[in-house]
């Protein structure tokens, strides 16, 4: 048996369709934590990057921050917070934030940094005030990386999502570690490969949200 | 009138970039900041929107300090434009020049309609209204940024080196639309540039700053070069100042021949009449000038017209300065310059003596001008 095979088995079994520990179920639970820690860490890194970006300040401590965020260990912070906090989507959502605040943070802040200083120079000099030029000057320019640093955010919660199976809630994860602790492999490659279609989704995803929010004039006809 | 008062600008890393400089700056006119690299154009220039502030002294707009109103009140009623354009580039170009209206609050409507007709204004064609700026030539963003700067129809238009990054056809097309533009909507324009015939060009007066932010000289382009302050000025004016200073001279005064002209088809006995001219200028039988023959080689009816002298460059008497004329008269090898009409029709022919001549009486006149001015100075001074 060969993993496509594996994996043949796990989705013709009509009873992995269904039910709690059915496909949907356990997709929407998944999509709902990805989503949910997406958001959260969007809402710290965003407007901290755009600030930090738009009055080039602080960017040594950024990068800091960034490199100690990226060198924690997702699982090891979960274990820390399930010991911590206990049972619930707490201790799971604090390690995908962490992870993904870092790429959100430090790409926005970059994206900002980057824009050519002369319209921005040439807005303020025609009277715009300082919210509209970041909001109207900047951002529109620097939208293709801002959202190039959500995407990877995205995509590490996804994969990494899987953990939340570890302190007994749902998600794609629990055919990961469910399959492993029975050893039913069908089960195991049938959750990775979920997992896969789900960072596929999102890549396209956001490939799409860049085509719909970025200007032909910044895109440049690519 | 934008007064610049006893203004000195230092930067906080100790940099003096402007030294107690004063400049009264007249309204409807353009008034050209010109200096070496460095010498603090773009920082006087920014202390008037205040993009900078000054250290000490302040500025005046119409005699009021220009700290009385909120910086962007002040901003949105002075046009800017810089040096690389600085377009928005996710915006289409209508927009682009939309901005400051958009800004003023008007409806999207009318300030689009208004971006449409500053776009003919600046010589724009209207088709590229929905392109974004990297589809446009360099040339074509200026004129956008120009447009852009008019949108709100200030009375001051703010201007840093905006023609410095394009080549030199295209940049003296811009000078010739500024000064056409500046001509229908009389503007209180301060223009900074690297770029001594540009200022010379474009000046109504001219301010030549030096290293170090402090004032060499402040006048109109044609004294700057008939009476440059000091050696420093003379220097950044360049060598052929006295020839450079020839295009402030008119040609209305000199004095045409028309016996050296005959048509193509003249006859034999009107070319004996002008044997006594060295050289003849051939028109065509519009009038058009064809080229210069001496007398003896041309025969009557018959001009072969493959064999005659070129003509340089004609002037067109009136319009053109001495320069031109000087300019055509030497490119000339019989050393004759023509004359013609706006159809280009050859009107008469000068030599480089009569030139010469009109040189010598322009001079003098000025020279009577600047001391009848000395003393009127000194009567209203005495009395
Ligand atoms: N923000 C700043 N901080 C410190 N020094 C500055 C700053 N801006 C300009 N200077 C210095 O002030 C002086 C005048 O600069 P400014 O930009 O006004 O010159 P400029 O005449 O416009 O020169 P250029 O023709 O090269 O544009 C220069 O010595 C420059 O290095
Ligand atoms: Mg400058």
């Amino acid at each position: 048996m060969n993993v496509l095979d594996f994996a043949h088995a796990f989705f013709s079994d009509t009873a992995h369709w269904h039910g709690y520990d059915g496909i949907p179920t356990r997709f929407a639970e998944h999509v709902r934590y990805s989503l949910e820690a997406l958001l959260i860490a969007a809402a710290i890194g965003l407007p901290v990057g755009l600030l930090t970006g738009h009055y080039g300040r602080g960017g040594n401590t950024l990068a800091l921050l960034a490199t100690a965020g990226r060198a924690l260990p997702s699982f090891g912070l979960l274990v820390l917070m399930f010991i911590w906090i206990g049972f619930g989507l707490l201790p799971v959502m604090i390690p995908l934030v962490v992870l993904a605040v870092p790429p959100i943070l430090v790409t926005t802040y970059e994206a900002i940094r980057s824009v050519d200083p002369s319209p921005v120079d040439a807005a303020r000099g025609m009277g715009m005030p300082e919210t509209r030029v970041l909001l109207q000057v900047e951002v529109p320019v620097a939208l293709p990386l801002i959202l190039s640093g959500l995407r990877t955010a995205a995509i590490q919660i996804v994969s990494t999502a899987t953990i939340a199976a570890y302190v007994s809630l749902g998600g794609l994860g629990r055919y990961i570690i469910d399959g492993l602790y029975q050893k039913d492999y069908e089960k195991v490659v049938g959750g990775a490969t979920l997992v896969a279609g789900l960072a596929l989704v999102t890549l396209a995803i956001f490939w799409a949200a860049a085509r719909l929010t970025v200007s032909p004039g910044v895109r440049r006809g690519t | 009138m934008i007064r610049i008062d006893s203004v000195t600008k230092r930067y906080p890393d100790g940099t003096v970039a402007v030294d107690r400089l004063s400049l009264d700056i007249p309204d409807r006119a353009i008034t050209v900041l010109v200096g070496p690299s460095g010498c603090g154009k773009t920082t006087t220039l920014r202390m008037i929107n205040r993009m900078v502030e000054p250290s000490e002294g302040g500025i005046l707009l119409d005699g009021k300090d220009i700290r009385q109103q909120p910086v962007n009140t002040l901003r949105r009623s002075m046009g800017y434009v810089i040096q690389n354009a600085g377009l928005f580039q996710h915006r289409t170009i209508l927009d682009n020049i939309a901005t400051v209206p958009r800004l003023l609050g008007r409806p999207k409507q009318q300030a689009r309609a208004r971006a449409a007709e500053l776009m003919e204004r600046v010589g724009l064609d209207t088709a590229l209204a929905k392109r974004y700026p990297y589809q446009l030539s360099g040339g074509q963003q200026q004129r956008v940024g120009v447009a852009r700067a008019l949108a709100a129809d200030p009375p001051v238009l703010l201007m840093d080196e905006p023609f410095s990054a394009v080549d030199p056809v295209v940049r003296k097309g811009l000078q010739d639309e500024l000064l056409r533009i500046q001509s229908e909507l009389g503007k209180t324009i301060v223009f900074v540039t690297h770029d001594i015939d540009e200022a010379i060009k474009l000046g109504t007066m001219v301010a030549v700053l030096r290293t170090g932010g402090r004032l060499a000289q402040f006048a109109p382009p044609a004294e700057l070069l008939s009476a440059p302050a000091d050696p420093f000025v003379e220097d950044f004016l360049g060598a052929d100042r006295g020839i450079r200073r020839l295009s402030f001279f008119p040609t209305t005064e000199l004095e045409l021949q028309t016996a050296p002209v005959v048509a193509v088809d003249a006859g034999a006995e009107q070319l004996a009449s002008r044997a006594g001219a060295p050289y003849l200028l051939v028109t065509d039988l519009d009038g058009r000038p064809l080229g210069w023959s001496e007398p003896d080689r041309l025969t009557a009816g018959a001009v072969d017209t493959d064999r005659l002298l070129p003509y340089g460059r004609p002037f067109v008497p009136g319009t053109d300065s001495l320069r031109t004329a000087l300019d055509g008269a030497v490119l000339s090898p019989t050393g004759w310059a023509v004359a013609v009409d706006g159809e280009g029709r050859a009107v008469g022919v000068v030599s480089q003596q009569v030139i010469g001549e009109a040189i010598r009486t322009a001079h003098s006149r000025v020279a009577e001008q600047a001391a009848e001015h000395a003393a009127g100075q000194a009567e209203v001074k005495a009395g």
